[in-house]
């Protein structure tokens, strides 16, 4: 190699700083990337789940007719707070599979004393009807959401999802996705005990 | 288990996708103009249950609902800012394809300038480097090699500056 | 037997690459002409066995093997023979194994081509693909055998996505790794300098036919991908900006600001810094590219099976070869001087803002495309980065991109003057007025795609211009022909590479024209658009090889004379449980009429029609630009490296 000339550049160190520039961006993005793998095995890093917009905020002003036959008074904005303690809403259909795997846990919820409403979404009443004959009606209070607009006004993108609302009618959590046993024992739980 | 319930739960959300994304005559806006709008908000859109597709993209139910909110919004006067402004309130950051400008995004929407700039001034330090020095003289052993060279007695080696025969013209 | 044959040849691949990459970087350091020279046999020798380990695979798959896991997954007895054998590399395993095969043949290719090269660099380039080879077999071997079996072997399949049986699809990995693995070449070449401790005209001269075919071949696999997404998704789009497609462009654009690059380093040896960046940078991005789809991280269509164990061997390797080099880098570059000199304006100059404004679109793409998920984890926001996004970002970027690229061309070597230069471009920048202008009175106030023609016609007549210039076809006409002739091929390639981006733009600007109309219609009613009638005739059941349909004829007319009778078809797949749709597309020179059938009801069929202005033109672009790219390798100059001087005996050429 020749080293023909000492290249007087008037400062070497500075073009040696800025050759390490690669580098340091690509160790930071590896590290990155590392915490992400690390976090999709823990769960702590998911690509696909979206968080609610309504964390934090009140339920949107609604009022849903009951569903007829189910014994249930139907479900309005006012009945979400003044309970003395927090509730849940639970968004679900007949034609969900994952509904039907999660029911056993909100039958196991509203056993327990815990409030859960329900809102039909996009279900024809009859359906709905079997459906709760079928596995169950845990619901205090049920809505019927045919067209589905309350549930975009709540920003659902599927069912099932559950939101839990605090004694002062603020919306604190939100699962979509059924409620699985791990999800109630990990998540829900430690979340009613702290608003309770 | 509890994978096999979210892949589940995402089948069906993501069952919709896959069909024929057509939409439905019924559902468009009877002035061009209006629905022209509605479909350059919708562009702006994420269908919150498919892959990386905007709402006009997707014949997922959702997207069918959320295109019908968008044109009844436009029908009934409001603006484009109002409009997305409603499902911003609903859904969130994710569901606007284009970011908007806050502090968390500061980096992102400044990257062109910031990329250029950077760029140009990287350019503009390395060059103010002394320009390629002149070479330093030539010791004595390297000016009687230089004329063994140019002699032809001694080849050069690699690729540069061959015999004429196969220097390629610039 | 088969199966266990091709696990063999991958373990012996595996050995062989060892040896390589150990026989070329000990011998090349200790300058011992013995090793290096074994490293070109080696080369071979692992072509042969990942050749062989290959070909075990595709037979596996096209004698629908169930007793290997890889076909059982994703493929089955009812697909037709085209896609048996192209759903070889139509799951992660399978495609993995076609990475490594493109990957020795490089190797295979370096040594082949190579002999020419001063031996120390070919051994090195030959041991630094070894070493790449050696990380993503072993992969293959650890996470991702194809050769897993299954015992006892299930009946059938399961069937690949219905989606992936297309000839446009089939083929779109191939041509796209071949762009990808073609990047280690010159990613090679740049470890190799660096450790040299020398960059020079040579150099320059060896590494650009290698970034020019990598180049060429990324051009047409994303050109491909991108017209399977137009026919086969069902809306007319052809680009999403989804992360996936994103990655492939990364390196594209690296590869670009590469290619240019060393002609600078060739021509005047200046630009070594940048171009040795931009060789590691191009494959680096491939990398990232292959690790994003495979590792879970991104939320896209195109991600292969998410395993986050497999992300993280993926991400070792990812660090290893790119943090090696960006450190090599670090600490070698500076060893490399400059000896051209050369003033801003110049056709150096235009080169460095060519790589500046290359480089800066790939710093918007990669920091949009990453954007999401960094912010996901270290701010815990979920944003989306979409379309809007990415067009509102580089367009400001592309614009004094084209700008430069027919003015670069005709700027002289290291000093330039604007105005003679910009004399030579005049009926060009005319063109672009008018084209700009008439589109505006035909089309109103459309800037977009008056801005799109205005583009096209800077390029394409730019690129005449060039050439023109070049030949003095309008100061000396007579013996312009003459000159034509001897025109040098890379001259000719680089102008119609140039021309092929303004035909691009001409598709791209049309299809900023085209319309839609969506009609529900009864048999025997018609719907039009843009001067064209579409009568749905009927709509009938078809059956496909593995699938069954609804097909609607629907016959187009212009002013009562039938022009073409289109069907489009709803596909539903037994075995996968998924329903497609085929859009019926009818191409002519000037646009593409394409309709879709949606829902059946009351009746009749919902059709969406589209008249796509120019469409065809993005892809026919697309594919001149691969030409140009390839006309500039025919260029013998680039592929005759100055030979070797005659050596004495045992001597090392440097």
């Amino acid at each position: 190699m020749s080293e023909a000339t000492a290249p007087d550049t008037p400062n070497p160190w500075r073009r040696r700083a800025l050759l390490l520039v690669p580098l340091v961006v690509a160790g930071g993005a590896g590290l990155g990337f590392y915490a992400m793998l690390r976090g999709l095995g823990t769960g702590s890093y998911d690509p696909r789940g979206v968080p609610s917009a309504l964390i934090g905020k009140a339920p949107p002003d609604f009022s849903l007719p009951p569903l007829e036959g189910a014994d249930r008074p139907g479900l309005s904005a006012a009945d979400l707070h003044g309970q003395g303690r927090p509730v849940l809403v639970n968004f679900f259909a007949s034609w969900c599979v994952p509904c039907v795997i999660e029911h056993p846990q909100m039958m196991r919820l509203s056993r327990a004393g815990v409030p859960v409403f329900g809102v039909a979404y996009k279900d024809k009443p009859q359906d709905s009807l079997g459906f709760l004959q079928r596995h169950g009606n845990p619901y205090a209070r049920l809505g019927v959401d045919l067209p589905g607009r309350v549930a975009i006004d709540w920003g659902l993108y599927g069912v099932p999802e559950t939101y839990l609302i605090d004694k002062s009618g603020v919306i604190r959590w939100r699962w979509a996705g059924p409620v699985t046993e791990d999800t109630l024992t990990q998540d829900l739980e430690p979340l009613l005990r702290r608003y309770a | 288990m509890m994978r096999l319930l979210q892949a589940l739960f995402l089948a069906l959300l993501l069952a919709g996708p896959a069909l024929a994304a057509v939409g439905d005559p019924a559902e468009q806006l009877p002035d061009p103009v209006l629905e022209e709008r509605a479909r350059a908000i919708g562009r702006e859109l994420r269908c919150m249950v498919c892959q990386n597709q905007s709402i006009e993209d997707s014949d997922a139910d959702l997207a069918r609902d959320l295109r019908r909110i968008v044109r009844e919004q436009v029908a009934a006067g409001r603006t484009d800012a109002q409009v997305l402004d409603y499902l911003y309130d609903r859904y969130g950051d994710f569901v606007l394809l284009r970011p908007r400008f806050t502090l968390a995004t500061a980096l992102l929407w400044g990257m062109p300038v910031i990329a250029l700039l950077g760029g140009g001034l990287l350019i503009l330090a390395m060059r103010r480097r002394a320009p390629a020095a002149a070479p330093a003289e030539l010791t004595e052993a390297e000016r009687a090699r230089l004329s063994r060279i140019e002699d032809g007695s001694d080849r050069p080696i690699g690729g540069v500056g061959g015999t004429a025969a196969n220097g390629p013209k610039a | 037997m088969i199966p266990e044959l091709g696990h063999f040849a991958l373990a012996l691949a595996l050995a062989l690459s060892l040896a390589q990459a150990v026989f070329g970087l000990w011998g090349a350091q200790r300058a011992e002409p013995r090793l290096m020279a074994a490293t070109a046999p080696l080369a071979i020798g692992t072509l042969i066995a990942t050749g062989t380990a290959f070909a075990c695979l595709m037979w596996s798959f096209a004698v629908n093997d169930t007793t290997v896991s890889a076909v059982v997954q994703n493929s089955h007895s009812a697909k037709p023979m085209l896609y048996k054998l192209t759903g070889t590399w139509g799951n992660h395993e399978g495609s993995m194994v076609l990475w490594v095969l493109i990957l020795a043949l490089c190797g295979g290719a370096v040594a082949g081509f190579g002999r020419k090269l001063p031996s120390t660099l070919q051994a090195r380039v030959l041991a630094v693909l070894a070493l790449v080879a050696v990380g993503f077999l072993a992969f293959i071997l650890g996470t991702s055998d194809p050769f897993l079996r299954v015992w006892p072997p299930p009946m059938d399949g399961q069937g690949l996505n219905p989606i992936l049986q297309d000839p446009g699809l089939a083929f779109h990995p191939p041509l796209l790794y071949l762009g990808y693995v073609g990047f280690s070449v010159t990613f090679a070449f740049a470890i190799a300098a660096l450790i040299e401790g020398r960059v020079d005209a040579a150099w320059g001269r060896w590494v650009r036919p290698w970034a020019l075919a990598a180049w060429s071949f990324l051009t047409l696999g994303i050109a491909l991908g991108s017209w399977w997404a137009y026919y086969e998704l069902g809306w007319g789009g052809y680009w999403f900006w989804d992360p996936v497609e994103n990655a492939s462009l990364l390196p594209w654009l690296a590869g670009c600001a590469l290619l240019h690059s060393a002609i600078v380093v060739e021509k005047r040896e200046a630009l070594k810094t940048w171009t040795v960046f931009l060789a590691l940078l191009a494959f680096g991005l491939s990398l990232l590219g292959t690790f994003l789809v495979r590792s879970g991280v991104l939320n896209s269509v195109h991600a292969f099976a998410n395993d986050p164990a497999r992300g993280v061997f993926i991400l070792f390797l990812l660090m290893v070869y790119v943090g090696g080099g960006f450190a090599l880098f670090a600490w070698r570059a500076a060893a490399m001087a400059p000896t051209g000199v050369f003033a801003p304006l110049s056709r150096e100059g235009a080169l460095v803002l060519n790589n500046l404004l290359l480089c800066s679109i790939a710093a918007v793409v990669l920091v949009g495309t990453l954007y999401p998920m960094f912010a996901d984890l270290i701010l815990k926001q979920k944003i989306s980065v979409g379309p809007p996004f990415f067009n509102s970002a580089t367009l400001p970027l592309v614009v004094p991109l084209i700008g430069a690229m027919a003015l670069g061309p005709v700027l002289p070597w290291k000093r330039a003057r604007l105005w003679p230069a910009l004399q030579r471009l005049w009926w060009a920048a005319l063109g672009a007025l008018a084209a700009l202008l008439l589109c505006l009175a035909l089309e109103g106030q459309r800037i977009g795609p008056a801005l799109g023609f205005a583009a096209a016609a800077w390029l394409i007549l730019g690129a005449a211009a060039d050439i023109a210039d070049r030949i003095a076809l309008f100061s000396r006409p007579r013996a312009a022909l003459a000159r034509a002739r001897g025109l040098p091929r890379a001259a000719w390639g680089g102008a119609i590479a140039h021309a092929g981006l303004g035909v691009m733009m001409l598709g791209l600007a049309g299809m900023g024209l085209a319309t839609d109309r969506l009609a529900l219609l009864q048999p025997g009613q018609s719907a039009s658009l843009a001067g064209y009638d579409y009568r749905l005739d009927n709509v009938q059941d078809v059956a496909g090889p593995n699938f069954s349909a609804r097909r609607a004829t629907v016959t187009v007319t212009r002013n009562g004379r039938d022009v073409v009778v289109l069907t489009p078809e709803r596909r539903s797949f037994p075995v996968g449980r998924m329903t497609t749709t085929e859009a019926a597309i009818h191409t002519t020179w000037l646009s593409d009429l394409y309709v879709v059938l949606g829902d059946e009801r009351d009746g009749g069929a919902v059709l969406r029609i589209h008249h796509n202005p120019l469409a065809p033109w993005i892809w026919f672009g697309a594919a001149i630009m691969a030409l140009g790219g390839g006309i500039s390798l025919s260029d013998r100059r680039i592929r005759v490296s100055a030979p070797a001087a005659k050596l004495a005996r045992g001597e090392v050429t440097a």
